[in-house]
């Protein structure tokens, strides 16, 4: 049995496009508000670029937040300083959190496990510093505000984001295109020698890869897909806050990337995410520490099932399809 | 025979520990060098030194004339210089088939394409599949690396090793844990490629390494104390007074 080629898209990426494109029609019936649809799309693309660092190419990267950041802020910056067009600001966020990962990865490419998981932290938290202390060009704690979300220039037509349903859709078809993108480079010769550098290091060295670039431009276009998300962040928000830079909140998208299944799924990241937000509006209605509860579910999930939800439901299927099996053969054997 | 790799007053130390102390190996093309000595003695690590994981303190490596001393390992592999390891490493959670095609040069050469599907390109599945048949694991190919018998990841190990098409192939004891069987079976596999490809073994099984070897070097407490053909070797006061020795 040869392996067959992956397709471009899957039927089961396009139905998770299309039900995601149904999502404002019936939202706000089922007793979520609009915006929450808005804050998942873009977080699950955060959480799918995060994951191409972590899930795939086995790096721990702690201070991911200040790519996510540093797109925010570029997407401001450029749009309230140099040219209020959404390509051009949609760009310079990619560019500057390209740069930033790929400045960062020339320093701790080298590194492995714990210590490329510190100096993730330090690089982090001193891109989280330089946005708190920049007061001048930032607005330090402040935030930098009146971030508008700029419209779509379509060459014929120009399309308004200002309501969250359009910023929705804009939102889902750059998840889609930042999806495809991953999927088509995961399965790629590049994303087969990423998984392989995450199983073993030393054996990719010894058949001839340059381990070193490798990461290195794994952490540096995944830091550029999270400057990405980070700009539609900033349109979502309005504005940019050094708190999505913070420790806290780089740990927050592990959490949601692991409880997901990011480890074994590349869908997992996603799952992690809409648990996530769902659990903070439906548990936060109820009680006001749901933070506490998402947290023992993470260590629940870490300590009895570290493939997460992807996982358990990987595992569910398999036994399924071998109990099928077996009642297949004992069919075939009466 | 002329020398293809040849390795010239090597030293190395860790700390103030010294592992390999003025040892000077000669691997003539074609041919299958053994190398044994007791635990600890440092063949490990002279392999090490040899394949670019460390570079030497002092001495130089050559490759047919070149010097390679201190090339880091993607380095030596691309100059055709491929290893296995004593304790596996493989890619555990990919077929064998993925493990062989992640180490074929073709592979290697197109790393840096992200756009096109890897798993189903036909010449690199026919040509993983030419090599998976070498060694006996071609009906496995689908098979995850860690689900494979203790045996057949000792092969594929080989596979893997093999896959890069080097000009020069080191074993670091490819039989270790192997029962009777799987030994014989590996001694069929080495003897195979005995002759297609240069080799150096290092191994702890005489009657493995005298029946196959053309030359072999002891090495005891990081040196050299041995070095000939097995039939002069059987006449060395080391190798005589240790009981494996006598066993072939
Ligand atoms: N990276 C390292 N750092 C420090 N010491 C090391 C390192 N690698 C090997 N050593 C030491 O060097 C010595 C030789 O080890 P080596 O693995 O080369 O022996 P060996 O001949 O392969 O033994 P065995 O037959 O047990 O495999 C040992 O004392 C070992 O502890
Ligand atoms: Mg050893």
């Amino acid at each position: 049995m040869v392996p067959r080629p992956v397709p471009l898209v899957t039927p089961g990426m396009l139905a998770l496009f299309a039900v995601l494109a149904t999502v404002p029609f019936w939202i706000a019936r089922v007793g979520l508000y609009p915006y929450l649809g808005v804050e998942i799309v873009i977080w699950a693309t955060y959480a799918l670029a995060y994951n191409l660092t972590l899930g795939r190419t086995g790096l721990p990267s702690f201070g991911h937040g200040a790519y996510f950041g540093i797109g925010a802020y570029a997407f401001g910056l450029a749009q309230l300083h140099l040219w209020p067009s959404l390509w051009f600001c949609l760009a310079a966020a990619l560019l500057a959190a390209t740069v930033a990962g790929a400045a960062v990865g020339l320093f701790i490419s080298h590194r492995r496990g714990i210590y490329y998981a510190f100096m993730t932290i330090a690089f982090g938290q001193v891109f989280w510093f330089v946005a708190v202390k920049s007061h001048a060009l930032t607005g330090g704690e402040d935030g930098l505000l009146k971030i508008r979300r700029l419209p779509v220039e379509l060459g014929f037509a120009t399309v308004p984001l200002d309501g969250n349903d359009a910023l929705y859709w804009f939102a889902l078809v750059a998840f889609a295109l930042v999806a495809v993108l991953l999927w088509r480079l995961v399965h790629s010769p590049f994303g087969r020698v990423l998984n392989a550098i995450r199983q073993n290091e030393l054996r990719a060295a010894f058949v001839g890869y340059h381990v070193w670039a490798y990461k290195l431009l794994a952490f540096a276009v995944s830091a550029g897909l999270s400057g990405l998300a980070g700009a539609l962040f900033a349109m979502a928000q309005t504005s940019a806050f050094p708190d999505v830079m913070s420790l806290h909140w780089s740990g927050i998208v592990v959490m949601m990337t692991l409880v997901g299944g990011g480890l074994v799924s590349f869908w997992g990241p996603v799952v992690g995410v809409v648990l996530f937000f769902v659990a903070r509006d439906v548990l936060g209605a109820v009680t006001a520490s749901w933070m506490l509860w998402f947290g023992l579910m993470f260590m629940a999930v870490v300590m009895f099932r570290p493939e997460g939800v992807a996982g358990a439901w990987q595992a569910w299927r398999a036994r399924r399809a071998a109990a099928s099996r077996a009642a297949l053969a004992s069919a075939a054997g009466d | 025979m002329a020398a293809l790799f040849e390795a010239e007053r090597l030293h190395k130390r860790f700390g103030d520990r010294v592992v390999l102390e003025d040892v000077s190996l000669s691997f003539p093309e074609g041919g299958l060098t053994g190398i044994m000595g007791p635990n600890g003695a440092g063949k490990t690590t002279c392999f090490n030194v040899l394949t670019g994981r460390f570079a030497p303190d002092r001495g130089r490596v050559r490759l047919a004339g070149r010097d390679v001393t201190g090339l880091p390992p993607r380095r030596m592999a691309r100059l055709g210089v491929a290893r296995s390891f004593q304790t596996m490493n493989l890619f555990d959670q990919v077929s064998a088939r993925e493990n062989v095609m992640l180490a074929l040069p073709a592979m290697r050469a197109r790393g840096f394409r992200w756009w096109r599907d890897a798993t189903g390109d036909p010449a690199l599945v026919a040509e993983a599949d030419a090599v998976l048949d070498r060694v006996g694991l071609l009906a496995r190919a689908g098979i995850v690396a860690r689900d494979l018998s203790y045996g057949e990841r000792r092969a594929l190990e080989i596979a893997v090793a093999l896959a890069a098409r080097p000009r020069i192939l080191f074993l670091d004891e490819p039989t270790s844990g192997l029962g009777a069987d799987g030994m014989a079976r590996l001694a069929a596999l080495v003897a195979r490629l005995k002759g297609e490809i240069t080799m150096v073994v290092i191994e702890h099984d005489m009657r493995f390494l005298f029946a196959l070897a053309d030359r072999i070097a002891v090495i005891h407490w990081g040196q050299v104390i041995a070095e000939g053909t097995p039939d002069a070797l059987r006449a060395d006061p080391w190798v005589a007074r240790s009981a494996l020795g006598r066993e072939p």
